[in-house]
């Protein structure tokens, strides 16, 4: 049992990785097979994934004693081979990839997967690289993991086509080759000095540096975290961010609202592991309240709801980076549950701007290239029709009633979560930050403390302004206004993900608990260090 | 032999980085082309130049690794190789599908005004 339970680990790299590779059978007329096939990949790497969760806790210790899985590719012994390793902040944050990649799928289904350009396949690879980005404990695969990822998300941004999506794209696209570059050369220094890759093996090999060595290998983690940062949108590496984000279509911001997070994650993985250095934790606090504030300004500048949304996307990512860079490993937990708290709401919100989009007729902000007569060389190369995401073509689900009451209703939610107010969960993660911010100094809390505490308020109070706003324009103005049909299958995600975080608030003590340990696990990284250095000693037992 | 090749890294690093900054897709794309390439040389580099020794260890029983040079940077070289002609091959196909929506080479998708 517990040898093919073992397998458990690599399965969310590969489920999807075939699943894309079945797409190339599958011709575009066979719709309900491709639907079937990527829902039935999400919905098993979905399982896998809780399957992991509850592996990795305290509750199942039969198969990993310490909670910590490893899986070595090819049996190929530790820091010579490369290891996946699942602990419980990788198997919290699978699952997170799996509930955002399976609702956004079927949201997905109803009008967004049209024809033109390959969307199942691609949206499988960005899961895939997620899956593989959270899983690796070797800083080379990580590389190459990321690169999954974007290439995906390269294809996925320029969906649609048009002028302004294309521009935006390549800013995109350009900014992420320049920080891969340098992830390779923060990667290379870090093999020249230590002479290893595998996470665990470097932890030990860092500790016993000194002199120019110390010097090189620090600048070589510097230039990595630098590279991360920009996948994680810290100003002023961000510039791109919104442009590329409220210009993607809404299931494809709701999956991008993941990938900040990868870069936030790795940021916490490399840091306990090697030991982050106070100045490096300093550097953090500062580039998070600086992208926390432009943040906030940028959210009350915002005219579009999508780019609102973008904008909170660099609020979240800063009050992140700025509670990472306090420096309190008390804090940790809440920074988790925030985390998870922020992806949800941002998912929901980019589904929920696409089906607010339509009930304006003359949207002003509705982008000159989404009109259906326009014809796009993309189109016309591949020989097809230039599908339209605002136009009501297929029949997919039935059309609900009360269709303005269930936006509204939505919409107050999210914004209740994104403001950080009760009983949403962004309530509880916000005050965890606070209180864990401002409690846990022996002699009084720092002034950097009081500092985060005020900007985290004041982003809160803007938030609430832009998205009262914004909220009245879009379903009180009376003018210009048409009742859209909505279909089930578009609005049962964005529901679901809302009573998901409903959920989330009200069991938010058996949460919090949960990522506690999650923290403290992260914070001891010796047991992280143990169990992948011993698998080789533990896998030749088993041999015969 | 170390002099040269740092020094090649570097004309190619400031000459990429120079171009990427340039108004251009085209001199952009080719900025990205020579950055990746100084980026290559660098993981090469990390592991030791060393002339006339085979990067792999063929036989069995005790080794000695002095006779060898280190197959990991080559390695990743390789995989950062493929990753990098794929990406720039991508990069290429926007660049063209940017001129032929707007009518124009700069990265802005519209000339700056006077």
């Amino acid at each position: 049992m517990n040898a093919i339970l073992q397998h458990l680990v690599v399965l969310p790299i590969i489920v999807p990785l075939l699943c894309a590779a079945g797409m190339l059978f599958l011709p575009e007329r066979r719709r309900a097979a491709r639907v079937t096939l990527v829902l039935a990949s999400a919905f098993i790497q979905l399982l896998i994934a809780i399957a992991l969760l509850y592996l990795t806790s305290d509750a199942a210790r039969f198969i990993w004693p310490e909670g910590v899985g490893v899986y070595a590719i090819g049996n190929w012994d530790a820091p010579y081979g490369i290891v996946l390793v699942v602990d419980r902040l990788s198997a919290v944050m699978l699952t997170l990839v799996a509930i955002v990649g399976f609702t956004t799928l079927i949201y997905a289904v109803a009008r967004w997967d049209r024809p033109g350009q390959p969307f199942h396949s691609v949206f499988q690879l960005i899961m895939m690289g997620l899956n593989g980005a959270f899983l690796t404990g070797d800083l080379f695969n990580l590389f190459v993991f990321f690169e999954v990822l974007l290439a995906a998300s390269y294809g996925l941004v320029l969906r649609g086509a048009g002028a302004v999506r294309t521009r935006n794209g390549m800013h995109y696209i350009a900014v992420n080759l320049v920080a891969s570059l340098l992830f390779l050369i923060g990667v290379a220094l870090i093999y020249g000095i230590a002479g290893t890759l595998n996470m665990a093996d470097l932890a030990g090999r860092a500790a016993t540096l000194s002199g120019e060595d110390r010097a090189l290998f620090d600048a070589g983690v510097a230039i990595l975290g630098v590279a991360f940062l920009v996948k994680a949108g810290s100003w002023p590496l961000n510039f791109w961010l919104p442009g590329a984000y409220s210009i993607a279509h809404a299931p494809v911001g709701a999956i991008f609202a993941l990938m900040t997070k990868v870069g936030l994650y790795s940021i916490l993985r490399v840091g306990t592991i090697l030991g982050e250095d106070e100045t490096l934790a300093a550097a953090l606090l500062y580039l998070g309240l600086a992208t926390l504030i432009t943040g906030t300004i940028a959210i009350l500048a915002a005219k579009h709801l999508a780019r609102l949304v973008s904008f909170s996307v660099l609020v979240s990512m800063g009050i992140l980076l700025a509670a990472f860079g306090l420096r309190i490993e008390a804090l940790t937990g809440a920074i988790i549950f925030y985390m998870i708290v922020s992806v949800l709401t941002t998912s929901t919100f980019f589904m929920l701007t696409g089906m607010t989009d339509r009930t304006r007729i003359a949207d002003p902000m509705v982008m000159p290239e989404d009109n259906p007569t326009a014809g796009s060389p993309v189109y016309m190369g591949y020989g097809v029709r230039q599908p339209s995401v605002y136009h009501d073509d297929g029949e997919v689900g039935i059309a609900i009633p009360a269709v303005m009451a269930f936006l509204g209703l939505m919409f107050v939610c999210c914004t209740l979560l994104v403001v950080g107010l009760p009983p949403m969960p962004g309530f509880v993660a916000k005050f965890a930050l606070l209180s864990g911010a401002l409690r846990e100094v022996p002699d009084g809390p720092a002034a950097a403390s009081w500092m985060f505490s005020a900007t985290v308020l004041l982003s809160g109070l803007a938030s609430l302004i832009a998205l009262s706003r914004i909220g009245m324009r879009l379903f009180w103005s009376v003018a210009a206004r048409e009742t859209p049909r909505l279909r089930i299958l578009e609005a049962a995600p964005v529901a679901a993900l809302v009573v998901l975080c409903l959920t989330l608030g009200v069991a938010a003590g058996p949460v919090a608990r949960y990522l506690d340990a999650t923290a403290r696990s992260l914070h001891q990284p010796d047991t992280y260090v143990r169990a992948v250095l011993a698998a080789r000693s533990h896998d030749h037992e088993e041999r015969p | 032999m170390e002099i040269v090749y740092a020094v090649v890294i570097g004309i190619l690093a400031g000459s990429g980085v120079w171009l990427i900054l340039r108004p251009r897709t085209f001199q952009v794309l080719l900025g990205l082309m020579l950055l990746s390439y100084a980026v290559n040389l660098f993981i090469f580099g990390m592991g030791r130049l060393v002339l006339h020794k085979a990067p792999v260890i063929a036989g069995s029983g005790p080794v000695d690794p002095a006779m060898y040079a280190d197959p990991v940077p080559q390695a990743l070289v390789l995989t950062a190789i493929v990753i990098g002609f794929a990406t720039t091959a991508l990069f290429l196909v926007v660049l063209i599908a940017l001129r032929g929506l707007t009518g124009t080479d700069h990265v802005d998708g519209q000339e700056p005004a006077e």
